[in-house]
């Protein structure tokens, strides 16, 4: 909760969610393309026999270069805006996680009750 | 002309498209047009269009623009409750060898329009109005974050209410019910204007409104006024918080099950169909996401102003503040784990049934909290009956029934007997009226005097409010009986005779809620007949606890002369407590948002481009898209968005203005 | 400077705020309200992943992402668009220190690698039309080109952005208003690449190994 006054000074925005530390953000670049490369590698090479494996890994990765690009690029920390950019940031993850996670949940158990038709209901999902 | 051109300029509209042959339409449209010509001959006969222009419609003031909101929702209301009236009367006399007087196909559509209205343009507009109106001068602001954005908000949620009632005489509304499902929304069942009216209204006004609550929430981050932390902050700001957090929370699911509704009629995708592996139960699980909450972005507002208004005529501090905010927040989250309950029946099992049966009976525990608190602030408070606080307990007598019944169907078991009855319609409606609509008159009764200058006529008012508790009781008691036993929602034509009398009484209690509409628009006609009775001089005339009554009645453009200083949660009442006194001298130039129509063109573009999509017209919706595109690049070219009032003008008004009860 | 109120001797509250420079009405919300702007896209783009999730496998008969997900167009583009990102960041110390220049000439570049991602898109979308893979075929496939031709046109609407900025900073110069304007185009595009990483991993990557 801030409890600091609202009056900031006209400009100290600008430069909040400006680019503060040059380094963190040349580590953010380093990692987001080595995040980009090892997916893309992983599944055109096929270098892991087992693709439940290989889904795990990119899946994983995905997360964690989304966290990278979201402190790096996007600079949220607990610091800018009194921590509200955190708090929606959470917040929204929450959601987002709801949304699809309950969405499948709610979609799989649906289409494994109710009737299934070859073909078209998308009860190929497994 | 030939039939092709004749098609490339008006799609698929043509003269079968007026309803000149069904005569309720058409009696209706003949009433309309003359009231609106008898509008636009005085505003024109009296040269208001400039004053209006200038003054309303590209106002930034958020007061103007709340009070725009509140207009349109009260003339929706109209609209919205017509239609209840005929669903009554339709019901009460459809019974046997009757078929009643409106046939299926107009009666879907009005079941249609009346939830869809009373929804989107109804409530909405009226809570949004009302945060906007309140909100900034609860805080200790000049304005909300970004007014300009104010101001397009209002005008595409009125694009949307205008769209909507284009299609009472221009083509058919939807006969889907108020949220559309699919697959019956899909283009092969509902081939006709009526989807395609309701989509695009919707989405209009649903820009509007997502950008509406992003504007609320950066104002209550950023504008508080110096002292306010958060826990000082109001009630109804913390729950104008939450609410608006919600409904950005939730809208996007609501657009993007309406933009993959759309693409499905317009671009032939299978997102929803029966056919090539479409998921019509998706469509329903995304509008629920956006549509239970929705209930709570409704009526967390309604639950800080029964707070605010049980404090002050209760001359106490609220009970409970912090167990108070903390509830506010609880719902906040849990309003999103209970979508599923909207479709238990529709066979997801019993472990996700269980779970969504669980969390919405567990969101009444938070609610009855509050419950429980506004009557820990009556207890032994020194209540006044005045009546904003009957509203108040006429919502506590009625809203917890509704309450109860909800727990109730939240029980899977139940709801297999009770989903899709009358009961159902019962239930809701017990919440929203019960919770939400008596929650916007209290509300409207007690900020009335603060946004106009003088109070509501007490007799009319008392009239509006007991049309409207006794009406509700005599409306909904015979649906909720009639539901229990069984009878389905949205039906027509009964066979039934032995639940006849239970839909006359229905419709009697529908009549009663007239009375009460009307003692409301009576009560503002009367009052402003007598305004000079009943005007406040003081700018507190209830002896308020919060900041919007340390400014005069109606506020200057500016609201504070001088921002306030806070150092208590009542920040007014702790003012007059330690004998503050007004400042009298050394104004400073004040800084304000310059007026602009850009959003009344930015709305009424989107309004042809709504219309030209409704009726395939693809010249005028190419058009109107690249116009908007244009006009809203063009607007950020525009760097002069400031103007400032001198201090001596400042002075002159602080001047002008009447003495306060205490100070000066 | 404060007016005061005196309740008792010695006493002395604070009732007023009286900086000079109070008419801030907003400014220093936007970036703010542009981060809640952001979370409510990213809920647009969550909604869409749900949809996309639930019929991911509804080929009904169709053609499946082994088929007709072309990976090294895929990677060529998320690399454009990475770079783009990594750009836009060389752009944001040069405004910073207010060199009109060379943030104009980084922001050029950023909407070029842009205009190449929707180009490249465009390319992969006509090409899937044609053989007969297109939004109407399947499920699947409509989900597929409105999640990606959603993202798509979000960048559209970066790079109109882009070409407004470059135009304003010419006008203007690099002034607070400006400078706000270009901080939130910076979020808007970084936004954008976070959801292209959800895009290439859980829609390209993952439906050509299922």
């Amino acid at each position: 909760m801030s409890t600091r006054p609202v009056h900031l000074a006209p400009e100290d925005h600008g430069t909040a969610h400006g680019h503060g530390s040059r380094r963190g953000y040349r580590i953010g670049v380093a990692l987001a393309i080595l995040l980009t490369v090892i997916p893309f590698w992983l599944v055109m090479s096929g270098a892991l026999p087992d693709m439940a494996v290989t889904a795990a890994i990119i899946f994983a990765l995905a997360l964690v270069q989304i966290v990278v690009h979201v402190v790096s690029f996007l600079h949220l920390d607990t610091q800018s805006e009194g921590g509200w950019t955190l708090l929606a940031f959470l917040f929204t993850a929450v959601i987002v996680v709801l949304t699809i996670g309950g969405s499948v949940w709610v979609m799989y158990h649906l289409n494994t009750n109710m009737m299934l038709m070859p073909d078209s209901a998308p009860s190929t999902m497994r | 002309m030939t039939e092709t051109t004749l098609k490339t300029i008006f799609g698929r509209l043509g003269w079968e498209s007026f309803p000149i042959h069904e005569p309720i339409l058409f009696g209706t449209f003949v009433v309309v047009a003359l009231l609106g010509l008898a509008i636009v001959g005085a505003v024109t006969w009296f040269r208001l269009w400039g004053y209006l222009w200038r003054e309303w419609f590209t106002s930034v003031d958020h007061k103007k623009i709340g009070i725009m909101y509140i207009i349109l929702g009260i003339i929706m209301l109209l609209r919205g409750f017509a239609d209840a009236l005929m669903m009554r009367v339709q019901q009460a006399i459809a019974f046997g060898a009757n078929e009643g007087y409106l046939p299926a196909h107009h009666y879907d559509q009005i079941f249609t329009a009346h939830g869809t209205i009373m929804i989107f343009f109804v409530a909405i507009p009226l809570v949004v109005g009302l945060i906007n109106f309140v909100m900034p001068l609860q805080i200790g602001a000049r304005d909300v974050a970004f007014p300009f954005l104010n101001n397009l908000s209002f005008w595409l949620t009125a694009a949307g209410a205008v769209l909507t009632m284009t299609s009472l005489f221009i083509g058919e509304f939807a006969r889907t019910g108020w949220l559309s499902y699919a697959p019956l929304a899909e283009l092969s069942y509902s081939p006709d204007t009526g989807v395609d009216y309701y989509l695009w209204s919707l989405q209009i006004a649903g820009v509007g409104t997502t950008l509406s609550a992003i504007n609320m929430v950066a104002t209550i981050i950023k504008m508080r006024a110096p002292g306010m932390t958060m826990m000082k902050l109001p009630v109804f700001c913390w729950t104008a918080l939450c609410s608006n957090v919600l409904a950005i929370a939730i809208f996007p699911a609501l657009t993007v099950a309406f933009f993959l509704l759309m693409l499905d009629r317009y671009v032939g995708t299978n997102f929803f169909t029966n056919e090539l592996g479409g998921a019509p139960m998706m469509y329903w699980n995304m509008v629920w996401i956006w549509g239970h909450p929705e209930v709570y972005v409704l009526v967390l507002p309604a639950f800080g102003i029964y707070s605010e208004i049980t404090s002050t005529f209760t001359g106490k501090r609220l009970f409970g503040y912090t167990s108070m905010v903390y509830a506010t927040v609880v719902i906040t989250i849990l309003s999103y784990l209970v979508w599923l309950h909207h479709f238990f029946t529709m066979g997801a099992g019993p472990a996700v049934n269980s779970f969504f049966g669980i969390a919405t009976m567990v969101i009444s525990i938070p609610t009855g909290a509050k419950v429980f608190n506004w009557l820990f602030t009556m207890y032994r408070g020194d209540i006044r009956f005045e009546l904003p606080m009957m509203w108040v307990v006429a919502f506590m007598l009625t809203f917890v029934v509704g309450g109860m019944t909800g727990v109730l169907l939240a029980i899977p078991p139940a709801d297999f007997v009770l989903h899709n009855s009358l009961f159902l319609v019962a239930h809701f409606h017990n919440t929203i009226i019960g919770g939400v609509v008596f929650g916007l008159f209290a509300a409207m009764v007690y900020w009335f005097p603060k946004a106009f200058g003088f109070k509501l006529d007490p007799f009319w008012g008392k009239v509006a409010f007991w049309g409207w508790v006794v009406g509700y009781w005599v409306a909904w008691t015979p649906i909720y009986v009639v539901g229990l036993m069984g009878t389905a929602r949205r039906v027509h034509h009964f066979d039934d005779p032995s639940i006849q009398p239970y839909f006359v009484i229905a419709a009697i209690g529908a009549l009663i809620i007239l009375v009460g509409i009307l003692g409301f628009v009576m009560s503002i006609v009367m009052g402003f007949v007598k305004r000079e009775e009943l005007r406040d001089t003081t700018g507190d005339p209830w002896g308020g606890r919060t900041l919007e009554w340390s400014t005069s009645s109606p506020p200057p453009a500016y609201n504070f002369a001088f921002l306030p200083v806070v150092h208590d949660l009542d920040a007014w009442y702790d003012m007059k407590a330690r004998g503050y006194q007004r400042p009298v001298d050394e104004f400073r130039p004040i800084y304000m948002p310059r007026n602009t129509g850009t959003g009344v063109i930015l709305a009424g573009l989107s309004l042809a481009l709504g219309f030209g999509m409704v009726w395939y017209m693809w010249w005028l919706a190419a058009l109107t898209f690249v116009a908007l595109l244009a006009v809203a690049v063009g607007h950020t070219f525009n760097f002069k968005r400031d103007t400032f009032i001198p201090a001596a003008e400042v002075a002159a008004t602080e001047n002008a203005r009447q003495p306060l009860a205490v100070g000066a | 400077m404060t007016h005061r109120t005196t309740d008792a001797p010695g006493a002395a509250i604070t009732w007023h705020h009286l900086d000079a420079d109070d008419h801030d009405h907003g400014g220093g919300a936007t970036v703010l309200g542009f981060w809640i702007y952001l979370m409510s896209d990213a809920l647009i783009f969550a909604s869409l992943f749900a949809m996309f999730g639930v019929v991911s496998t509804s080929y009904a008969g169709g053609p499946v992402p082994r088929q007709i997900f072309d990976l090294p167009l895929v990677a060529l583009n998320t690399a454009l668009l990475l770079a783009s990102s990594i750009t836009f960041g060389q752009a944001m110390p040069h405004m910073e220190a207010g060199r009109i220049g060379p943030t104009r000439l980084w922001l050029a570049v950023t909407g070029v690698l842009g205009a190449a991602f929707v180009g490249v898109e465009l390319y992969e979308f006509s090409h899937l039309i044609a053989e007969g893979a297109g939004p109407q075929r399947s499920a699947f496939l409509s989900a597929f080109f409105t999640l990606v031709g959603t993202h798509g046109a979000h960048v559209t609407v970066g790079l109109i952005w882009v070409v407004t900025m470059l135009v304003q900073i010419g006008q203007h110069g690099l002034t607070g208003e400006i400078r706000r304007r270009v901080v939130c185009l910076s979020m808007f595009w970084h936004f954008l690449d976070i959801i292209w990483i959800g895009v290439f991993n859980f829609v390209y990557l993952y439906g050509v190994i299922r």
